[in-house]
């Protein structure tokens, strides 16, 4: 089964995109898009960017480490900033943790 | 973020913008994003508020397997990037793993709408191993009694809680559709209990639009003023409690609205499906309006120069074709005078304001109609077939 259906988002935790929820770029329209059902959502640059960052394996402390080490920015404001939008993407059921299979 | 398919939920953030807002559909009718696919019109169950035309497409005329796959290789290929295997039942046809199949190896993020009685756990199965995305199954009720009645199908909401609970073990995710309507309203408590039991990721709580079938059954259907306020709260409740546990999608009936909705995001904006027989519509209920040719897939035109050209897609389109008093009204490019095909059903003509609209000169008659009729005359369905419908027995409503 799916991990936990709400997710609280902090920087330990795992997060990745559930199998229904897919990121892809559009190639008609040049954007990149989450395909979810009965919506596309079309992410920002940045939303992309920590999106594909979260496989499941690196934590969200892990993606603010490397997204400010891109852009030598300082890390506790850019944590912030990831953690807001994870959780609202939680928060509207496009987020999931990845754990340990159960069945 | 925002959803561009359905109704927009509140609150949606900054960071992630509508796909619309940014490249405007209107002005250049881009191709949608997500297309319905009605595969057929064959269905074991009898629902007397179906979206199906009163005038079904026999199996003898539906696509072959080649002309979807076809279809599909096209949608990919013109900037579809959804699709949604409706029906009818869409598991009524032998090659629907195989046009799955076809839709995930051309990149389609894929939905299957059903009513499951068909399904075994094995199909399902092969159906999920063949790339399907997320299943959507419709339920009657959450009383068995109840529910079996208003599906004509005996044992069907045993079945669909059955393919439900195999949904959620093979890992796809779930939607529960819950139709609504003034015999089942009172257990939409019950209902929101049960998609979370089911484990289902979203619900719609979706009260019967009156076209087609439902039209002819709107004195059994039509909702009570007071019964749509409380399920107008419960949702609101329900969505505030079960946040990022169970998204909510609610669609009320227009009748007791004061403006009407923006059906299909507007007529040839942003929404087109394809009939059983390849007939490439702005709307699922737009073949009752009379007098309008459709395009089929089998013609000499690609599916794209359909949804740019074709007479059918352009004659309501934009607000030319407006005459009051949606014309000079300041609402329209926001509703677009509401639905064409309502507009058709209730009035003679689809160019006329639809009457859901406060400012039709037939609201209030429809209105006071719509009133009487929810007071409940009658509770007897007139059930959904190929023969135009067979009415309820007596005893049995």
């Amino acid at each position: 089964m799916a991990g936990p259906r709400h997710i609280s988002v902090s920087e330990a935790s795992r997060p990745v995109l559930p199998r229904h929820a897919k990121l892809k770029y559009d190639e008609t329209r040049k954007v990149w898009v989450i395909l979810a059902p009965e919506r596309v959502l079309a992410p920002d640059e940045i939303a992309v960017e920590v999106l594909q960052l979260c496989n499941g394996e690196r934590n969200v402390g892990d993606v603010a480490d490397q997204l400010a080490a891109k852009y030598a920015a300082p890390r506790e404001a850019i944590l912030a900033d990831v953690i807001v939008m994870l959780q609202d993407l939680a928060d509207k059921g496009f987020l999931t943790e990845a754990r340990e299979k159960t069945l | 973020m925002s959803d561009v398919l359905g109704n927009i939920p509140p609150g949606m953030s900054d960071s992630l913008a509508v796909l619309e807002k940014q490249r405007s559909t209107a002005e250049t009718f881009g191709i949608p994003l997500a297309v319905l696919l009605e595969i057929t019109h064959r269905c074991p169950l009898q629902c007397p508020y179906c979206s199906n035309p009163v005038e079904l497409d026999r199996s003898g005329k539906e696509l072959t397997t080649d002309e979807w796959k076809k279809v599909l290789s096209e949608l990919a290929e013109i900037g579809v990037l959804q699709v949604h295997f409706s029906g009818g039942e869409p598991t009524a046809r032998k090659d629907l793993v195989e046009l799955v199949k076809h839709a995930s190896d051309a990149g389609l993020y894929t939905n299957l709408i059903t009513s499951a009685v068909l399904l075994t756990r094995e199909k399902l199965s092969d159906l999920a191993d063949a790339g399907l995305c997320h299943v959507q199954i419709s339920f009657q009720g959450v009383e068995e009694g109840l529910a079996d009645r208003v599906a004509g199908y005996k044992n069907a909401h045993r079945k669909k809680l059955e393919v439900a609970k195999w949904t959620r073990e093979l890992d796809l995710p779930l939607t529960v559709n819950a139709v609504m309507h003034r015999q089942n309203l009172h257990h939409l408590p019950d209902i929101i209990q049960m998609a979370l039991d089911l484990d289902a990721d979203r619900l719609e709580v979706a009260n019967v639009q009156y076209y087609g079938w439902a039209l002819k059954n709107r004195a059994a259907l039509m909702p009570t003023v007071a019964q749509l306020d409380e399920c107008t709260r419960l949702v609101e409740e329900a969505r505030e409690q079960l946040k990022g546990r169970l998204t909510i999608d609610y669609v009320v009936p227009d009748y007791y609205a004061l403006r009407p909705k923006k059906c299909m995001g507007g007529w040839g904006r942003q929404f087109f499906n394809i009939s059983p027989a390849g007939k490439v519509l702005p709307c699922h209920a737009a073949e009752s309006i009379t007098g309008l040719d459709f395009e089929s897939v089998r013609s000499n035109h690609s599916i794209a120069w359909i949804w740019q050209n074709s007479e059918a897609f352009n004659r309501y389109r934009g607000t030319g074709w407006m005459k009051e008093p949606c014309k000079s009204c300041e609402f329209r490019e926001i509703d677009f005078g509401g639905c064409r095909c309502q507009a058709f059903a209730l009035t003679g003509d689809a160019a006329n304001t639809d009457p859901a609209c406060a400012l039709s000169p037939l609201h209030e008659t429809i209105f006071k109609q719509a009133e009487r009729e929810a007071e409940g005359e009658t509770n007897r369905f007139l059930y959904r077939n190929f023969a135009g419908g067979t009415l309820e027995p007596e005893n049995d409503a």
